[in-house]
């Protein structure tokens, strides 16, 4: 007999898992369209990589992942794409988001599926790529993509692999019907894993309310050296972390991965998945879904086409719509509701409770906590729910995670134990949210202050650039002066213009002279004119030539005044100062003659 | 009796040189550059540098509110910085300044960009070099960058940014905390 450890808290609700347990998994019948949303898990969303009206096949990829955080989507069926646009999808908050809408052929033909007859032969990381390639994501709750998972870090050896058969959740049984009817398929997958780990021990633990599965389980692991562990039925003892202290007595460490002790534990639903992507070549595109609650007539647990409305589903189970009092996706203890049953099944739905209001009451309105501490032995974590409920409903954040809010794991142990039915992981989960956009805000604008910073740096560099440019004119402006200065002085010293700028100086200056000197010589010239009768040699032949002339005209301008006068014509007063011009004329070269002869 | 006295004096002295040489040199060697409240100040502040306080940054803000500003002028950091600078530097928190602004849901710019002409009048103007392009390109608004604060709309010329609040989709989406205010006895009253 293995040894089990136990973990702090926990509690025992109704299981009521007998509703669904009562036959064996249906096959769902082909919906008139499926839904398959982009984002099935954590990381980033797969972009689609078909048009609408293309045909695909059964198992085809519609919608790949550039990044290795994500696996791609595969059609469920064969047929048409409809459409790619924004739908809603199984989401706390009720949004939509972007979803590839396939309308099936309905002849469910496959693509080439290429099985790996014996993978022991092959590179285990071509192993880890194909399953990756075939979309196997977690099927326990949150759809970490399993490749990833199956790749711990380096210095980290998986010492211990648990196949969680625990299934502590009320209501649901798709892994234990699976274990009922799937054992073999279970076992062969985990081989695979245990191939890809190697650890020193492969556990399968089921709680003790799952006779069946226990029975079926056992009988298919005859002869392995896989040990079929019984543990006791206590929620949430299939938590990862409580799983992992009931098996191993150890804790995951808080903030560590569960290989930090050397764990791992993967979902049975998740190994049936590998198990078909390895050995039949099938991508994961159906799960087992239970659909159940007082409000369907035919509850039980169905083999899904991943995609399938969940309208469709209920309609197949039976529902009936004036028992229905609320929809709840996932368990009692940790699903929420949905406002619409027009969403399709994901590779973490695991169930669908159609819950009358006798069975699943709305809470009844918070009362005051009354500090009676059962939230605090309730708690698997070993947390303080009491003061992070103070904390968180004070908006003190920090106060919350320095008591490691982050820690919870929402598993509604104590919401459940508390008699003032207050909600506290809806207070926690908020916390954790304001959180998280604190954190991000924060990031951001550090992020902001860091470009700031680096545009006022930027700036002010340019700035200094520039005035050190100008500065460096400057100073070669005024080093080209100084050098001619010292050139010139040195010409000077050599007695010869040894500079341009001096030369020209000279050369304006000597022009300027001459053009002085022209002006001057101009300006003597015309005084020169005009002085030469009187500075000239007097010409005595010329000087008596004029005055003979002179004569001569005065005698004709007589001569013709004493005509005129004579017939007393009218031009006698002009003959008379003609006379008397020449006669002043005469007398001038009389005087300028005798002169000459003096 | 002297002596005694003497002898208590000058170890005194002793003393107090001793001491004093060793502060002066600690508050020498171990000089702190800078004031450090104005970076604790600083990293509360949003960093959108939309300069609503009146002055030009987040930091020079900073550096006043450390001198005794008041710490209301802040819209974009609303309530909560206010509540944070308070607890910070142990006053009073007051209600926002409305003279700044009032806050409002987050928000980024986004340019039309058929409309943009490529005059780079608002990638000058952007504090945090969120905007791209160039002279006579298109130019865009990078929207993980964008810290909203508004100082991009006045330059534009053509007034073809928009400030548009970010609305909550699926991935930034997180729970609220529940609602209360109905206790038990008025359960019945609340459901009629």
């Amino acid at each position: 007999m293995t040894q089990l450890w136990d973990f702090s808290g926990g509690i025992h609700p109704d299981e009521n898992k007998h509703l669904s347990t009562t036959r064996p998994i249906d096959t769902s019948s082909l919906p008139d369209r499926l839904i398959l949303p982009l984002q099935q898990h954590i990381g980033v969303p797969a972009e689609a990589c078909v048009a609408v009206g293309d045909r695909v096949l059964k198992g085809q990829v519609v919608a790949t992942v550039p990044d290795t955080v994500g696996v791609p989507v595969h059609a469920s069926t064969s047929g048409t794409i409809e459409a790619i646009s924004m739908h809603p999808v199984p989401h706390p908050s009720g949004m939509s988001d972007l979803c590839i809408t396939l309308v099936p052929d309905g002849l469910d033909e496959w693509t080439n599926r290429d099985a790996i007859a014996d993978y022991h032969s092959m590179n285990r990381d071509t192993i880890l790529e194909r399953i990756r390639h075939f979309g196997v994501a977690g099927l326990g709750g949150a759809g970490f993509p399993t490749n990833i998972k199956l790749r711990p870090p380096k210095d980290r050896k998986v010492n211990t692999l648990i196949l969680n058969g625990a299934e502590c959740e009320p209501y649901i049984t798709a892994d234990d019907m699976t274990m009922r009817e799937r054992a073999d398929e279970i076992v062969s997958g985990l081989r695979i894993i245990a191939w890809i780990l190697r650890p020193e021990r492969c556990v399968i633990a089921i709680e003790d309310n799952k006779p069946e599965a226990i029975e079926a389980v056992k009988k298919a692991t005859e002869n392995t050296q896989t040990e079929v562990v019984v543990i006791p039925t206590k929620y949430p003892s299939g938590g990862e972390k409580q799983l992992i202290q009931i098996l191993t007595g150890m804790e995951v460490p808080s903030g560590g991965i569960p290989a930090d002790i050397g764990v791992m534990c993967q979902n049975t639903g998740t190994a049936i998945a590998v198990s078909r992507a390895i050995h039949q070549g099938e991508p994961l595109i159906s799960r087992v879904v239970t659909i159940t609650g007082r409000a369907v007539t035919n509850p039980g647990t169905y083999d899904v086409l991943l995609g399938t409305p969940i309208e469709h589903l209920l309609a197949q189970a039976g529902l009936d719509r004036r028992q229905l009092d609320r929809l709840i996706l996932g368990g009692p203890m940790m699903g929420y509701t949905l406002e619409t049953p027009d969403i399709p099944v994901v590779k973490t739905t695991n169930c669908v409770i159609a819950a009358t209001a006798e069975e699943l009451p709305a809470p009844p309105p918070e009362q005051p906590c009354i500090r009676c501490g059962m939230c605090a032995e309730a708690c698997p974590m070993e947390l303080l729910p009491q003061q992070l409920f103070w904390h968180s409903k004070a908006g003190e954040l920090e106060k919350a995670e320095h008591l490691n809010l982050f820690d919870c794991i929402e598993c509604g142990a104590c919401s459940y134990v508390c008699p003032s039915s207050i909600p506290l992981v809806q207070y926690y989960r908020a916390a954790k949210g304001e959180i998280r956009v604190q954190q991000a805000e924060h990031l951001k604008a550090d992020r902001a202050r860091e470009r700031f910073e680096a545009r006022q740096a930027r700036l002010e560099r340019e700035q200094q650039e520039k005035e050190q440019r100008k500065k460096d004119r400057a100073k070669a402006a005024a080093e080209a002066q100084a050098k001619k200065q010292t050139e010139a002085e040195k010409a000077e010293a050599e007695g010869q213009p040894a500079d341009d700028r001096a030369a020209k100086s000279t050369l304006v200056e000597e022009a300027l002279a001459r053009k002085r000197a022209k002006a001057e010589a101009a300006a003597t010239k015309t005084t020169n004119d005009a002085a030469q009768p009187e500075a000239a040699p007097p010409d005595i032949d010329a000087l008596e030539k004029q005055l003979s002339q002179a004569t001569a005209k005065l005698n004709t301008m007589q001569s013709m005044l004493e005509d005129a006068q004579a017939e007393n014509a009218d031009n006698v007063e002009k003959l008379e100062r003609a006379v008397a011009k020449n006669h002043d004329r005469v007398e001038r070269a009389e005087k300028a003659l005798a002169e000459a002869r003096n | 009796m002297w002596t005694s006295i003497l002898i208590a004096v000058v170890v005194l002295l002793v003393l107090a040189v001793v001491f004093g040489g060793l502060l002066g040199f600690a508050s020498e060697r171990f000089k702190v550059e800078g004031n450090p409240l104005v970076e604790q100040i600083d990293s509360m502040l949003p960093q959108t540098q939309c300069g609503q306080c009146g002055f030009p940054g987040c930091r020079p803000y900073a550096e006043s509110i450390a001198n005794g500003d008041a710490i209301n002028k802040c819209p974009p950091g609303g309530e909560t910085t206010i509540k944070a600078l308070a607890d910070l530097l142990d006053i009073e928190p007051q209600p926002l300044d409305a003279e700044h602004g009032v806050e409002q849901a987050k928000r980024v710019a986004v340019i039309r960009e058929d409309e943009c002409i490529g005059c780079t009048k608002c990638i000058q103007a952007c504090p945090v070099d969120a905007i791209l392009g160039a002279a006579k390109q298109m130019h865009t608004v990078i929207e993980s960058e964008c810290t909203g604060c508004d100082l991009c709309l006045d330059p534009c010329p053509v007034d073809c940014i928009d400030m548009i609040t970010i609305e909550p989709d699926i991935r930034n989406w997180t729970w609220t905390p529940p609602k209360s205010g109905i206790i038990a006895t008025d359960r019945a009253g609340a459901g009629a």
